[in-house]
């Protein structure tokens, strides 16, 4: 066991993918990604298929997509509206004040 | 090791039909699935569902357990009778996709475990059989938004899932230390390469993949990089205009609230929300105007007052 601080990539917009490492990391095809990019699943940035690339927030978005298409059999329209709307949801939820009792005396 | 009641956890009748095995594991799954649902315990539940359904769903494993009839209750002590699976024919074989490293002890003692042989999601790349990258790990962190505000540094230990040298898939405890950046966001993942589970033959190991989750906070809601904060202010502060303590997450901070301000009014203290090294977030200050009760007779005439002084239909807009 060692506490040594590891090194980590956040993946956020400031970090970028090729196709290629895109595939890598997610362990997909490159026709895979191709289906998630018509479907609107994920979108890459550059306009010719030789030069793009991807903001690393799309690999969760991939991963997630996987992860539906696998444990719950949907297909990719599914799981493109699916993830919309656990965004939608995600994005709401944050904004509902904490119902927790409070702890204090009045 | 205590003994599991599959039906129970797939709400069935033990004399369900396969066809309402399968319904009801679909049924559970689309609402337990830990990328659907968020709550702290979907992933172990889902994890159940699918050892449940990996039984039921095969008339073989069904039979074997059924054998043990209705006198075992969920949560009871359990150690399986020697030779109980006498006659059935399954080891090693009629496996789903379920990653069976995942099942619980109760389920290896009674079915053992599976080659460890990789099910390819669609699309895919096949390994090659003995240079098999480990597998990716996926898990959630859950930090304060104080720890993003700041940055922090956390020490976490998680299940690494290995392969022994029999091929058997197992897990075992991985504790890492690690820095999490200023301004991270709910829902942002942090991959840290290598540190998955092992791979076999010359292949590497499998990345980790930790996604970001805040506790509930006591006073503040986010929303992406912003914070907001409804904050109770008098009804002469907010008429008469004040400077008041605002808490921040970086500390209190003094805001000026303008004459006239009205409850809903919205204040915004730049740069005071999850502001990373590229990208700024603020802090949103919505104004409630909180009304003291009157209790003494002084107290009442000056509302009175205010009343004969200042007469206001605050319904007008209603048309009333």
């Amino acid at each position: 066991m060692t506490n040594t601080i590891l090194p980590c990539t956040v993946l956020d917009e400031t970090t970028t993918y090729t196709l290629y490492q895109c595939c890598t990391l997610c362990r997909v095809n490159a026709q895979m990604i191709h289906e998630m990019i018509d479907e609107g699943v994920i979108t890459p940035i550059g306009d010719n298929p030789r030069n793009w690339c991807f903001e690393a927030t799309q690999i969760k978005r991939i991963q997630i997509t996987l992860r539906l298409q696998q444990d719950l059999r949907v297909n990719l329209p599914g799981a493109a509206l699916a993830l919309d709307l656990l965004e939608e949801l995600a994005a709401l939820q944050g904004l509902i004040p904490n119902k927790y009792p409070s702890r204090e005396k009045d | 090791m205590k003994f599991k009641d599959y039906y129970q956890t797939l709400d069935l009748k033990k004399d369900a039909s396969q066809d309402e095995i399968k319904r009801a594991y679909r049924k559970l799954a689309r609402k337990l699935h830990p990328d659907v649902n968020k709550s702290h315990d979907a992933e172990e539940k889902f994890k159940e569902l699918g050892e449940a359904y990996e039984v039921l769903q095969d008339p073989e494993k069904r039979a074997a357990y059924d054998k043990f009839g209705s006198n075992w209750q969920a949560g009871q002590d359990f150690e399986p009778p020697p030779n109980w699976d006498a006659g059935f024919e399954f080891s090693g074989g009629g496996f789903t996709q379920a990653d069976a490293s995942q099942f619980s002890d109760f389920f290896e003692s009674l079915f053992g475990k599976n080659s460890g042989a990789s099910h390819a999601r669609p699309g895919y790349h096949p390994h090659a059989a003995f240079h098999a990258r480990g597998q990716d790990v996926h898990a959630k962190i859950v930090i304060t938004l104080e720890d993003s505000y700041l940055g922090t540094q956390k020490t976490i230990t998680l299940s690494r899932p290995v392969i022994d040298q029999n091929g058997h898939v197992g897990t075992s405890p991985h504790t890492i230390t690690l820095s999490i950046p200023k301004g991270i966001i709910e829902g942002q993942q942090i991959r840290l390469e290598g540190q998955g589970g092992h791979g076999t033959g010359q292949a590497g190991n499998g990345d980790l993949f930790l996604e970001i989750a805040f506790a509930p906070h006591r006073i503040f809601t986010m929303e992406k990089r912003d914070i907001h904060l409804s904050l109770p202010v008098t009804p002469w502060e907010a008429a008469l205009g004040a400077t008041v303590s605002v808490p921040t997450l970086g500390g209190t901070v003094e805001l000026k609230i303008p004459h006239g301000s009205q409850t809903g009014k919205k204040l915004r203290l730049k740069g005071r929300g999850l502001s990373s090294s590229t990208q700024s977030g603020h802090q949103y200050v919505t104004l409630a105007i909180i009304t003291p009760e009157p209790v003494t007779d002084a107290q009442k005439k000056i509302y009175e007052q205010m009343a004969q002084l200042m007469p206001t239909n605050p319904r007008n807009g209603l048309g009333v």
